[in-house]
C-alpha cells in the first residue's frame, strides 16, 4: 500500500511505546498531517447554511405546489433547524473543532428533507391510510436527535473509554435485541417484531443495538485480533481459523438467525452479521473471514428461506412485485414494491416536483421504510442520485476517519459504524428499488422514526469524536486508559 | 488495518453504486413501463387533474370536464344529450375507464399525446394550466337528433353517411345509456355501472357499429349489384325467368314471396326489387355462386371490419354455404350478417357512382389553443361496382321508393332510392323480425346523404315490423334533416 498504510506496520498496533514513538509520527504526519489541514470549521459553517436553507426551500417548494402558497410553519421551521444546527456547530468548535467538517452538513441536510417529505405525506391526508401528522413529532425527535449529538459531543470526552464497556455493551445489545421478541406482535407491522412498545411509546431498539453492538464488536476484537489472525490453518490456499476460535462468529451467526426466525427481522440480521464479518475482515485482515462469513449467511439465508414462510413472501414480492396486483394473487402478498417501483417510474428522471406526486398510493410505510419512494417520484431520478451521493459522502468520511484514527479501536469503531450506515442503506434502498427483497428498516435520518433519527444523530456525534481525535495535530493520543495494557504486544 | 479499511470502503461504494446503478435502471430505462403499467393508478389520476379536452359536433361541444376538486380526481366527466351522443362519445369514467372515442383519441383529450408535446411544455413554462385538446366529429347535430327521435324508445340504430366523403353524420343506437351515470368513482356510480352491464337490454352495446343483423332484403342490393357486375344481366328491364315459388338448388325446400299480391313470376329485377321478391334474388344468388356473390359483398366491406375509428364489428358473408345456402344468403338471410354501418355503406356507394367512401368519425384533432394537430383526408375504401352498375342500382332504389316497398321514405323534391327490408331471425324464425331500411337522398344542390336504420323487435304485431313502415320514416326524416328539406 501507499504511504497512507500507517497502521498495518506492526508497530502502529502498539501506538503507546515509547520507541516507535518518533517514526510513527513522522510518517504519520507525511500522510494525513493534521497539522497542514485547516480545521475547516468555516467550511463546516457556509455548508451547514446551505444544508439548512435547502430543505426549508422544499418546505416552501412543498405549501406552493400543494396550497399555492408558503406554509406558515416556514420560518419556525427554518429557525428551529437554524438554531439546532448551528448550536450543534458551535459546540463543535469548542469541543471537536478538528472534526470532519461534512458530517454535520450531510447529517442536518438528510435530516430536513426527511422532515419535508414527511410533511408533504402528512399533508396527503386521509389518501394515506392512518395518517397521523407526524412531521412535528419528527422535527421533535430531529431535535432530540440533535441533543443527543450535543451530549455526545460534550460528554465523551474520548471513544476510547467506550472501550471499557465492551462486555457490558454486549449485555446490554443482547436485551436490546431480543427485548422485541417478548413483545406482542401488531398486525400492521406485517410479521416483523422489531419495536418495544409502552403504550403508545415505541422505540425501536434495533438502531440502538447497532452502536452497541458495534462498541461490542469493536472492543471484542481488538483484544482477541492476534488470536484470530495468527492462529490459523492453510486450507486450499487459505488461512482458515482454528475450530475454537470460531466461536464467536457462530455465536453472532446464530444471534441473527434467532433475530431472523423469532423477530421476522430479515434487514437487521442480515446487518448484524454483516457489520461483524467486516470488522471481523477488518481487524484480523485476514480474507478467509470473508469467504466464511459469506458461507455462513448464504447457508443461513438458505435454511431459513427454504422453512420460514414469511421469508419466502419477502422473496417472491421481490421475484414478482406486481403479483399482488393481479386478481388471483397469492395470499398476503403485499403491493408495496410494486407500489414504489411504479412511484419511481412514474417520477422519471426529473420527476414529479415536490408535493405534485402521488407517491401516498405506497400507502403502508409510506413516510418510514419506503419514504425514498416518495424522494424518488418527487424529486426524480436526480434527486435520487444526489441523496445517494449524500449518503455514499456520509459512509466514506466515516471510513476516511477510520483510516485517520490513531488507535485502532478508534479504527474498528469507526469502520463498524460507518459500515452499519452502507450496510443499512444498501438494505433499505435496494429493498425498496426492488434490488433485493424487502426488509423493515429505516433510511438513515430520511425515515419517520424516533429511535431511527436519535440513534443516526449519536453515530454521527462519536464519528466526530474519533475524527477529532484523529486530525488533532501534533498531540500523541492519550494512552488509552486501563485496557491498554491488555492489547499492546 | 488501513489496507482492509480501504477493502471496506470500496466495497460500500460498490454498495451504493448498485443502488445507483438499479435506480437509473427503475426510473430511467424502464420508467415509461412503470408509469404506464396497467396498475398504475397514476394514469387515470392524471387523466382527470386537469380539464380533459372536448368532442366537438357542429361546432358545439356535447362533453364538459367539471371541475369537482375530488381527494383523487380534481375533474369530473360530463355530456350534453348524453343518451344520443352516447354511441359516439362513449364513457369516460373515474373508475371504469373509457370507451369509443372517449377512449381511442384519449391521447388528444386529455393531453398526452405526444403533438400536443410542444404546447404541455410551452404551458408548463408560461404556468399555464395544462389541457386537453379537442376532437371535432363529423356528425350532423340535427341528424342525429332526428334519428334519435326517430327510434324514440323502440330498439334499433342508425347510420348516417355523407356518401361523398364518408364522413359518418349521424350514429345511434338505442336505447341509449348516461354515461355521466358512472362517470366518478362512487359507489352509486358502481351500482350505476352494474345495472347497466346486467341490463338484457344491453343499453351499452353500440348496435349501430358493433351488432350484426340478418339484413334481410336490403341484400338484395348487394346480390343485384352481383349480377350486373358478372354480366348476369344487363339491365334492370330484363326478365329474370324465375319460377314462383322457386326450388333451392339441390332441395326440396320451396321459397316463397311474402304475399300473394306479388308478382314474381318471372319477374323483372326492377319489378323483383319493386316488391322485394325472395325468389328473383335467391336465384340470382344461386346461379352466380357463393364465390361471386362473395366477392362483391367484400368490396362493400363484408367480412372486414372498419375504424371509424371505433372499430365496427365484421359483417359476414360465407364463404362455404351450400348452393341453397347461397340462395338464402343472397337474400339477407340464413348465415348473413351485416351492421347498420355495413348497410349505410352499400347505399352510400351506390349513391356516389360505385366509389364508396371511407366511413370516419373525427374529422379534426386540435390543442387546446384550437391548432389543427390532425386533419381527416378523405380517402376511397373501395369500388365495389362501376359507375354503370351504379346509375342502374339508384335507377332501381328511386323506383323501390317511387313505386314498391319503400314509399314512405318519399321527400317532395328530393331523389330518394332505397330498399325495404325484413329480416327473420331465430331458431325457425320465430323471433320478432327486424325492419330494415338503407336509402339515400340528392338535392339538387348536390348534398347527398345514405342512411341505415334498423328497428328490432318492437312490436307484437308482425305487419307491423317491416321496413317499410318501421324503419323508412326514420330515414326519411334523417336525410331531411341532412338537406334541410
Amino acid at each position: 500500500m501507499s504511504t497512507f498504510d500507517v497502521s498495518s506496520d506492526p508497530n502502529s498496533r502498539s501506538a503507546g511505546v515509547p520507541a516507535d514513538r518518533a517514526s510513527s509520527r513522522r510518517r504519520r504526519n507525511t500522510t494525513i498531517s493534521p497539522q497542514a489541514t485547516p480545521n475547516r470549521r468555516n467550511t463546516e459553517l457556509a455548508m451547514l447554511a446551505f444544508a439548512v436553507l435547502l430543505p426549508v426551500l422544499a418546505y416552501a417548494n412543498v405549501g406552493l405546489a400543494m396550497d399555492d402558497k408558503l406554509p406558515a410553519g416556514m420560518l419556525g421551521y427554518g429557525l428551529g433547524m437554524g438554531a439546532l444546527a448551528l448550536i450543534a456547530h458551535l459546540l463543535m468548535r469548542k469541543f471537536a473543532p478538528y472534526a470532519d467538517p461534512l458530517m454535520l452538513p450531510i447529517a442536518t441536510l438528510l435530516n430536513g428533507l426527511g422532515v419535508v417529505m414527511i410533511w408533504r405525506l402528512d399533508k396527503a391526508g386521509p389518501l394515506l391510510h392512518n395518517n397521523f401528522p407526524a412531521a412535528s413529532n419528527q422535527l421533535m425527535w430531529s431535535g432530540l436527535g440533535i441533543a443527543f449529538f450535543i451530549v455526545v459531543m460534550v460528554f465523551l470526552k474520548d471513544h476510547r473509554v467506550l472501550q471499557r464497556y465492551t462486555y457490558i455493551s454486549m449485555a446490554v445489545a443482547l436485551v436490546l435485541l431480543a427485548a422485541p421478541a417478548f413483545f406482542p406482535e401488531r398486525k400492521e407491522d406485517l410479521g416483523a417484531k422489531i419495536w418495544i412498545r409502552m403504550g403508545a411509546f415505541s422505540i425501536q431498539p434495533g438502531e440502538f443495538a447497532k452502536i452497541i453492538l458495534t462498541v461490542f464488536f469493536a472492543g471484542y476484537l481488538m483484544v482477541k485480533r492476534d488470536a484470530l489472525a495468527l492462529a490459523s490453518r492453510r486450507f486450499m490456499g487459505l488461512y482458515l481459523p482454528r475450530g475454537r476460535d470460531l466461536g464467536p462468529i457462530i455465536v453472532i451467526w446464530l444471534l441473527s438467525l434467532l433475530i431472523l426466525i423469532f423477530e421476522n427481522d430479515l434487514g437487521s440480521s442480515f446487518l448484524y452479521f454483516g457489520l461483524f464479518v467486516v470488522m471481523l475482515y477488518v481487524a484480523t485482515e485476514r480474507t478467509s473471514w470473508i469467504v466464511v462469513g459469506l458461507l455462513m449467511s448464504i447457508g443461513g439465508a438458505v435454511a431459513v428461506a427454504s422453512t420460514a414462510s414469511h421469508v419466502k413472501t419477502r422473496i417472491d414480492a421481490w421475484l414478482n412485485p406486481m403479483a399482488a396486483f393481479e386478481p388471483k394473487h397469492p395470499q398476503g402478498a403485499t403491493e408495496q414494491i410494486g407500489q414504489a417501483l411504479m412511484s419511481f417510474g412514474s417520477g422519471g428522471v426529473t420527476g414529479s416536483g415536490l408535493g405534485q406526486g402521488r407517491s401516498w398510493l405506497i400507502d403502508f410505510a409510506a413516510k418510514s421504510d419506503f419514504i425514498l419512494g416518495s424522494f424518488g417520484e418527487e424529486l426524480g431520478l436526480t434527486g435520487m442520485m444526489a441523496i445517494f451521493m449524500l449518503y455514499a459522502l456520509l459512509i466514506q468520511r466515516g471510513l476516511r476517519t477510520a483510516v485517520a484514527a490513531r488507535d485502532p479501536f478508534g479504527k474498528l469503531f469507526a469502520v463498524g459504524l460507518s459500515s452499519a450506515m452502507a450496510l443499512q442503506v444498501f438494505v433499505v434502498a435496494g429493498g425498496v428499488t426492488g434490488l433485493i427483497p424487502l426488509t423493515g428498516m429505516t433510511m438513515p435520518f430520511l425515515a419517520q422514526g424516533g429511535s431511527s433519527v436519535v440513534a443516526n444523530w449519536a453515530l454521527v456525534a462519536i464519528l466526530l469524536k474519533i475524527s477529532d481525535n484523529a486530525r488533532r495535530p501534533g498531540v500523541e493520543p492519550t494512552p488509552t486508559p486501563e485496557i491498554q495494557g491488555g492489547t499492546a504486544s | 488495518m488501513n489496507k482492509p479499511i480501504r477493502r471496506v470502503s470500496i466495497f460500500c461504494l460498490v454498495l451504493i453504486l448498485a443502488l445507483m446503478v438499479r435506480t437509473n435502471w427503475v426510473q430511467g430505462v424502464q420508467a415509461d413501463a412503470w408509469a404506464g403499467n396497467k396498475y398504475n393508478k397514476r394514469q387515470v389520476y392524471d387523466r382527470y387533474a386537469y380539464p380533459r379536452g372536448n368532442i366537438i359536433v357542429d361546432g358545439q361541444p356535447i362533453t364538459q370536464s367539471t371541475f369537482v376538486d375530488g381527494l383523487r380526481y380534481k375533474y369530473k366527466r360530463s355530456w350534453t344529450d348524453p343518451q344520443m351522443y352516447a354511441p359516439v362519445t362513449g364513457y369516460s369514467s373515474q373508475a371504469f375507464g373509457a370507451s369509443q372515442l372517449e377512449q381511442l383519441e384519449d391521447g388528444v383529450l386529455s393531453g398526452s399525446d405526444d403533438r400536443l408535446f410542444f404546447r404541455n411544455t410551452l404551458d408548463m413554462l408560461t404556468g399555464e394550466q395544462k389541457r386537453g385538446g379537442d376532437v371535432v366529429t363529423t356528425i350532423n347535430s340535427k341528424a342525429q337528433k332526428a334519428a334519435f327521435e326517430g327510434l324514440g324508445n323502440k330498439k334499433g340504430a342508425v347510420v348516417a353517411l355523407d356518401p361523398k366523403t364518408g364522413a359518418i353524420l349521424a350514429l345511434v343506437s338505442t336505447p341509449s345509456y348516461d354515461p355521466a351515470s358512472f362517470a366518478g368513482n362512487e359507489s352509486t356510480d358502481s351500482k350505476a355501472w352494474t345495472d347497466l352491464n346486467a341490463d338484457p337490454n344491453k343499453p351499452m352495446l353500440n348496435r349501430a357499429l358493433r351488432e350484426t343483423y340478418p339484413p334481410g332484403s336490403t341484400f338484395k342490393l348487394v346480390t343485384a349489384s352481383a349480377a350486373f357486375e358478372n354480366g348476369l344481366y344487363q339491365n334492370i328491364d330484363d326478365q329474370t325467368a324465375t319460377p314462383d315459388p322457386y326450388t333451392l338448388p339441390g332441395t326440396n325446400f320451396v321459397l316463397k314471396n311474402e304475399s300473394d299480391r306479388e308478382q314474381c313470376g318471372n319477374a323483372t329485377i326492377k319489378s323483383g326489387m319493386d316488391q322485394s321478391c325472395n325468389t328473383v334474388f335467391a336465384k340470382i344468388g344461386a346461379d352466380l355462386g357463393k364465390d361471386k356473390m362473395r366477392v362483391q359483398a367484400e368490396k362493400f366491406g363484408f367480412n372486414s371490419t372498419v375504424d371509424t375509428p371505433i372499430r365496427s364489428e365484421k359483417s359476414v358473408f360465407p364463404s362455404n354455404s351450400t348452393p341453397d345456402g347461397t340462395a338464402q344468403d343472397s337474400i339477407g338471410q340464413h348465415d348473413t350478417q351485416a351492421t347498420p354501418l355495413q348497410m349505410a355503406m352499400v347505399s352510400a356507394a351506390i349513391a356516389n357512382n360505385g366509389s364508396l367512401m371511407q366511413p370516419y368519425l373525427v374529422a379534426e384533432e386540435r390543442s387546446a389553443s384550437l391548432t389543427t394537430i390532425s386533419k381527416h383526408s378523405e380517402k376511397q375504401f373501395s369500388q365495389p361496382i362501376s359507375p354503370a352498375t351504379a346509375q342502374k342500382m339508384q335507377d332501381l332504389m328511386v323506383s323501390v321508393v317511387e313505386n314498391g316497398t319503400g314509399k314512405n321514405a318519399k321527400i317532395p323534391g328530393v331523389t330518394v332510392g332505397g330498399k325495404t327490408g325484413t329480416a327473420q331471425h331465430g331458431e325457425g324464425n320465430a323471433g320478432l323480425p327486424f325492419a330494415w331500411f338503407t336509402s339515400y337522398a340528392k338535392a339538387s344542390d348536390g348534398r347527398t346523404v345514405a342512411v341505415a336504420v334498423v328497428v328490432e323487435d318492437g312490436s307484437n304485431n308482425r305487419d307491423g315490423i317491416s321496413g317499410g313502415r318501421l324503419a323508412a320514416p326514420i330515414a326519411k326524416s334523417v336525410m331531411q334533416a341532412v338537406l334541410g328539406k
